[in-house]
């Protein structure tokens, strides 16, 4: 090999890094241009306001950014014990020739398109959700809604976290567990020792499935009930930010109307800058303590 | 290696034979496919599908393209001339007009209707309703099925004391569109609190996507109340009510309703009309003409020309195509008076 490949090798790599970096750029800066009417007419109250009127030009972004951190934090609720279980499961208790195919299985879940979740939500799930919210008492009984999207959600997110997580727990070097087991320690002290060796690249596993859930559109706009409002009941109808762009992007002729809409599509943007970087800062201290 | 050279050697000079072709022919278009495209409202598809096909089988030297991509798009895109014609299911605003680089003539080709479908468990015969009933079902105000206000009006049929559930659809559409429409034009109260749009501030209920989401919600949700495309809800035979017109009359939806509830409006010289809440005994409520958008000065006179023929095709002889695929025909002073209209599209 020549000397020179090396540089030419570093230049490719950075130049490649350096596009991610200006496709980032690019988006923010395309996503404020074509929202310019909007941030210019709403302000800072696009955030708090909680009318949406294509109608009258009237848009506030609350609504929407409530139902999709809701939606999104009830699902990683759901979500994340049932994960890390899987990984756990896969990676300390479970018998050798059972830990491909479970590693495969949970896979597969990711494979699946969101619109056959949907569907599958619309056909299967909104019933059962309405007969338990009839036995719950609920009034009206919807079976769409918030507790239809999280548990939709929850679904969709699993196999993220559980194969970013199981991959963590393999890598945890084995004489961190028989350390533990030398110690006098039971199996479950022993996973909780390598658990806690994995705990930042854990919790990214996490975060991964939480960007998941932020981001979804189609199967959640199917099951959501998609009506605007700010509701802590879990029987709502309620509307998430990317299922507004999804359902009223197309049909939207009015210049303010569309700035609205892709002004939505910024403070997503925004907010997946934000929560990201505040689980990077986490990370970090967990690293650091 | 070599052998790989001399293939993409041959493949080169192989494709520069054509082009050298094309280059010459520029000034004679026989045996060149001219292509013509357009996009718009997704609710005409089917029909507009069947006639660029139809009329492509006797024209074969026209292929004419159409992007379903929504009423808001195709108005979008024609006004950025990025397609040719553009299609819709509500009439351009005067806005949107003027906006635009050029005047655009509006051209009815079909005839649609939306329905209301219901949920009540235990009814045998299909319910009535009227437009100012609707209005306040989707209004909140009326939230019981026995509501005295749709007891007035379907004598003798049982009506259980369950809960309304408004089912209205989440995504941009023509459909909610024409049913708001009518609704405003019956109930001043839902034209002030509401109003008309493709996506509009629903005051109750839950929003569904597509014809398909709102039919599978109203099936599923006992007491519950949609609004669907005539077609879809015939296609899927699925249970709608009649709608009370302007003459007092109890009228289901039908093809011939539909056709009917056009002939019975004066229709204005640049065809953007609604014609919801119809005159005429027999006339359907909840009618819409879908329209197809052309400049009426546009640049390129070739595909011009080919466009007015294909309308004045699809206006006549296509439209025996519009029955089979669950459209309503437009009745005959209609097409004549869009016949002197495309005259005027300058060639």
């Amino acid at each position: 090999m020549k000397r020179g490949d090396d540089r030419g090798f570093r230049l490719a790599t950075g130049a490649v890094a350096g596009l991610v970096l200006l496709i980032v750029a690019g988006i923010a800066f395309e996503l404020t241009r074509q929202s310019w009417l909007s941030i210019g007419k709403f302000g800072l109250s696009f955030w708090t306001t909680k009318v949406w009127d294509p109608v009258s030009g009237e848009f506030g972004a609350l609504p929407f950014i409530w139902g999709t951190l809701y939606s999104s934090v009830l699902a990683l609720a759901l979500a994340t014990p049932i994960a890390l279980g899987i990984a756990i499961f896969i990676t300390e208790l479970s018998p050798r020739w059972l830990r491909q195919p479970l590693s495969y299985l949970t896979e597969l879940l990711a494979a699946i398109p969101s619109i056959v979740y949907g569907l599958w939500g619309i056909f299967v799930l909104v019933p059962i959700v309405r007969k338990i919210e009839i036995a719950l008492g609920a009034k009206p009984a919807l079976g769409v809604g918030m507790m239809a999207a999280a548990l939709i959600l929850a679904i969709m997110v699993i196999p993220f976290t559980s194969s970013v997580a199981r991959e963590i727990l393999k890598n945890v070097p084995s004489t961190q567990r028989e350390a533990a087991y030398a110690l006098g320690s039971t199996r479950w002290e022993a996973i909780k020792v390598a658990m806690s060796y994995g705990k930042s690249g854990i919790f990214g596993a996490v975060m991964l499935g939480f960007g998941r859930a932020l981001g979804e559109t189609m199967a959640v706009t199917m099951v959501i009930g998609n009506s605007p409002r700010v509701s802590l009941s879990l029987y709502a109808p309620q509307y998430t930010m990317a299922a507004v762009i999804a359902n009223e992007f197309t049909e939207a002729a009015d210049e303010l109307y569309l700035h609205a809409l892709i002004e939505i599509g910024l403070l997503l943007f925004i907010i997946t800058i934000i929560i990201n970087g505040l689980s990077r800062l986490l990370i970090w201290r967990m690293k650091n303590v | 290696m070599k052998n790989g050279i001399y293939i993409l050697l041959a493949l080169a000079l192989a494709s520069c034979k054509p082009a050298e072709v094309a280059n010459t022919a520029t000034d004679a278009p026989a045996g060149q496919t001219i292509q013509i495209n357009g996009a718009g409202a997704t609710f005409p598809y089917p029909i507009y599908s069947k006639w660029f096909d139809e009329y492509g089988k006797s024209h074969t030297n026209v292929r004419i393209n159409y992007q379903s991509i929504g009423s808001g798009g195709g108005i979008k895109q024609l006004s950025a001339q990025t397609v040719f014609f553009g299609a819709t299911d509500g009439p351009m605003t005067d806005e949107q007009l003027k906006a635009a680089p050029g005047p655009i003539m509006h051209f009815p080709t079909v005839l649609g209707a939306v329905v209301p479908i219901y949920n009540v468990e235990g009814l045998e015969q299909t319910l009535r309703f009227t437009g100012p009933l609707l209005a306040d079902v989707y209004l909140g105000k009326i939230t019981k099925w026995n509501d005295r206000a749709i007891a007035a009006v379907n004598p003798g049929v049982k009506l259980p004391a369950t809960d309304i559930v408004v089912v209205h659809r989440s995504d941009g559409s023509g459909t909610t569109y024409i049913w708001c429409d009518y609704l405003s034009k019956v109930s001043p109260e839902y034209q002030q609190k509401v109003g008309v749009a493709t996506s509009v501030n629903w005051p109750a209920g839950v929003g569904a996507k597509g014809n398909e989401g709102v039919a599978g919600l109203v099936r599923q949700t006992p007491g519950a109340i949609g609004y669907v495309e005539l077609i879809y809800a015939s296609h899927n035979n699925i249970l709608f009510g009649s709608v009370q017109n302007k003459a007092g009359e109890h009228v289901n939806a039908t093809l011939q309703s539909v056709t009917t509830a056009a002939a019975g409006v004066a229709v204005p010289d640049d065809f953007r009309v609604s014609i919801t809440n119809a005159d005429g005994k027999d006339a359907y409520p909840i009618s819409s003409f879908t329209w197809i958008l052309l400049y009426q000065n546009p640049s390129d006179k070739e595909r011009a020309r080919i466009m007015v023929d294909f309308m004045k095709w699809a206006l006549t002889d296509g439209q025996k195509f519009a029955p089979e695929l669950g459209y309503a025909p437009l009745p005959q002073p209609v097409v004549e008076k869009e016949m002197a209209a495309l005259g005027r599209i300058a060639l």
